[in-house]
């Protein structure tokens, strides 16, 4: 109610969130130590925004999606869901009662296989989440079920078939259908088109896109891919090892990213162009073990431009420019351009 | 919202193939099916699954004696021969010889031989032995046989001079029998502790995972022992199978419990069951509706691997005389009369019962082996 300044259009907020998954060993199972697949993570969803957040895989942006609708329960942190006008606090809440409110926040996954129970047809499927929800049956259901499916591209007649009979991308939009089905505010998308073929990719991406203009839907898009993310997003989160290191504008990221680690993913996107000279900024090792994460800078073991203070200090993300946060020492004072390796 | 229909009309590389036309209605017990259909082995083994039991379960009518008709005058008499030809030459109705005792003065037994003065001609449906069919009705014909009192034993008699044949058809039923209430009662203990287990997890998972270890831990055959002694000598018939059908599923429900429990912990953790979570399924919706639908297909398998194991079970009690006791006959009561080795060298015909345990196990085990490949996403057919 009071929500009347800028903080009217804010539909989901998580402040510090952080989900530790306990390492047990030995017989008594003593927990020897903890794997932070996210390690505090703190960000808004405007209303009807998509927020991107890229990362390389095991970086923790599945867990993140997943923890902040309790699907995996966080360690700590808070979780804001603005709803009728209410704050609601997701992580004091319930079980029955978070079960209430899961119709406004759904899922879509990333494996379109894998997603759908392969013993349940097309229609039981779509129609499990009003029926659940008690909304509609009979024929008042078939009804629905059917103008969801055709929303989403298929035909009233693959009803009565079971999943296995879809390609990839047809499973996908049955999925997209299933998380429609609710009218939902937020769908949180992990990776939702990586599993698909690149022609069919674009398909489902511009159906997300139509339906969260018709359904005034919020995205959380997760994916690894920046290219598959500019596309769709307002604003994006770069995430490294359970944490944010930029967040900012799709524009600005991609005009001028602040972070080391957001320049070397994005060099790594390939350019359908034969002529195009790649200049790749090397990434060198791996992603470090989140259960023995390293000192001050967590990307510093891998940053071409660690200084002495990133191996002991942790920069916090703090806003370099307004409306461009990033975590890193020196962000703003590197110039990529001029220290772009050469070839 | 019919008018989004460009949507579906700009998707021309998503067709189906015609494979997929033919199937796309196909449930996956359905596509199981198709698969198991193609596994020999497993069809075969099904076959004689269904023979078995078809014949035990019709079993007085089948079997051409009584069960307990005692010829005392043809006491461990070995097999006969069922003949088509005769010093007359080619009868086209079969029948056998007559039964002549001789004994043996150096060894005290008693030797047959063919007396081919007499002849049985073979009939279907002569009068026999009367019989009660599961108290339903009394009758007194069988479907084939030489007439009542006339000799016929296609399988020998045993020392008290019954026909083996008749005894082995009416003893399946209750090993067969057995095997599949066993099964049952171990079956719904197993699935109800290990999708408990598997699903909640923690102490729980825990509790019950020890308890089956200790279960396991126990020797089998002494504790088997140990429970069969509680069983009341003095118990009719029915309660002694009740009693060692539940003596059996105790033992027993460990292993199915274990397998569903891990089916159950790979399937939670599954994107769909997830999904249903997501859609505010609570867990008795994702139990029911989507973790033991999804098992079902395993349950079978497992079940018709566990009902070969539960048939030795009992066959080792009633070996051991701690299980169906006379007048009940089993495959493994009837095994217990060649339990010395001048029986087994003297009249190896009563190791027939074993034979007909190995068959029904291996069918048993084929069946299982092909519904489990059948049932197997995984599988590269």
């Amino acid at each position: 109610m009071s929500e009347s300044d800028g903080k009217a259009d804010v539909l989901f907020e998580i402040e510090d969130l952080k989900t530790h998954f306990p390492i047990k060993k030995g017989i008594w199972r003593k927990v020897v130590g903890h794997v932070k697949a996210v390690d505090g993570v703190s960000m808004t969803l405007r209303r009807g925004e998509t927020l991107g957040l890229v990362g390389e895989s095991g970086c923790g942006k599945t867990t993140t999606g997943r923890s902040m609708i309790r699907l995996i329960e966080p360690t700590d942190g808070r979780v804001t869901f603005h709803h009728a006008g209410q704050a609601i606090d997701l992580r004091s809440l319930e079980a029955d009662d978070l079960r209430g409110l899961r119709r406004y926040l759904q899922y879509i996954f990333q494996d379109p296989f894998s997603s759908l129970n392969p013993r349940m047809t097309v229609f039981d499927i779509v129609a499990e989440p009003l029926v659940i929800n008690e909304i509609s049956s009979g024929s008042e259901l078939e009804g629905r079920v059917e103008q969801l499916l055709v929303r989403v591209g298929l035909r009233p007649d693959h009803l009565r078939r079971y999943p296995h009979a879809f390609s990839g991308g047809q499973r996908q939009r049955i999925g997209i259908a299933r998380a429609l089905a609710l009218t939902p505010q937020l769908i949180i998308a992990d990776e939702p088109v990586s599993a698909l073929d690149v022609s069919v990719q674009a398909q489902v991406i511009n159906l997300m896109e139509e339906l969260q203009e018709e359904f005034d839907l919020t995205y959380l898009f997760v994916a690894h891919d920046l290219s598959v993310v500019e596309h769709i997003s307002d604003r994006v989160a770069v995430m490294y090892l359970g944490q944010i290191v930029e967040l900012t504008t799709s524009d600005r990221l991609y005009e001028r990213p602040l972070h080391p680690y957001t320049v070397a993913l994005m060099s790594a996107v390939p350019i359908a162009d034969p002529d195009h000279q790649m200049d790749r900024v090397p990434l060198e090792g791996d992603v470090p073990d989140p259960a023995d994460a390293p000192s001050g800078c967590k990307f510093h073991p891998r940053c071409a431009y660690a200084q002495d203070i990133c191996k002991t200090d942790d920069p916090s993300l703090r806003e370099i420019e307004p409306g461009h946060e990033a975590s890193c020492h020196f962000a703003g004072e590197i110039d990529f351009e001029t220290l772009k390796i050469e070839h | 919202m019919s008018s989004a229909q460009p949507v579906a009309a700009a998707e021309p590389t998503e067709s189906f193939e015609p494979e997929a036309i033919s199937t796309a209605s196909y449930s996956q017990r359905k596509l199981i099916w198709r698969r198991f259909k193609k596994h020999k082995a497993g069809v075969i083994g099904g076959y004689v699954v269904v023979a078995l039991y078809a014949i035990v379960l019709l079993g007085e009518i089948l079997a051409p004696h009584g069960v307990s008709h005692r010829y005392y005058k043809v006491v461990h008499c070995p097999p006969q021969r069922i003949h088509f030809f005769s010093d007359e030459g080619f009868h086209l109705r079969p029948f056998v010889y007559g039964i002549k005792g001789r004994l043996d003065r150096q060894t005290g037994t008693k030797k047959y031989t063919e007396d081919a003065s007499l002849k049985y001609p073979l009939y279907l449906f002569p009068r026999g032995d009367d019989y009660s069919f599961y108290g339903l009705f009394t009758w007194d014909r069988h479907l084939f046989g030489t007439g009542k009192g006339n000799p016929m034993f296609l399988l020998g008699t045993d020392r008290f001079g019954r026909d083996m044949l008749s005894r082995i058809i009416i003893g399946g039923r209750i090993s067969l029998t057995i095997g599949l209430f066993a099964v049952f009662i171990s079956l719904t203990l197993g699935s109800v502790l290990g999708v408990t287990s598997g699903y909640y997890g923690g102490t729980i998972d825990n509790l019950i995972q020890r308890i089956i270890e200790l279960i396991f831990a126990f020797p089998s055959i002494p504790i088997l022992m140990a429970l069969s002694a509680v069983l009341p000598a003095d118990w009719p018939s029915h309660l002694v199978f009740t009693g060692i059908v539940t003596v059996l599923s105790l033992i027993g429900w460990g292993g199915l419990a274990r397998e569903i429990r891990g089916k159950t912990l790979s399937l939670r953790e599954a994107d769909f069951v997830l999904a249903a979570r997501v859609c505010g399924a609570g867990d008795a919706r994702i139990i029911f509706r989507h973790l033991l639908p999804s098992m079902f297909s395993h349950i079978i398998v497992i079940a018709t691997l566990a009902i070969p194991i539960f048939i030795l079970g009992e066959s080792t009690l009633s070996f051991l005389g701690l299980g169906i006791k006379p007048p009940m006959t089993s495959w493994g009561l009837l095994l217990s009369d060649a339990m010395n080795i001048h029986s087994l060298s003297l009249y190896p015909w009563l190791l027939i019962p074993g034979v007909c345990i190995i068959i029904a196990v291996l069918a048993f085990n084929f069946l299982g082996d092909g519904l489990r490949d059948a049932a197997d996403p995984y599988s590269s057919r």
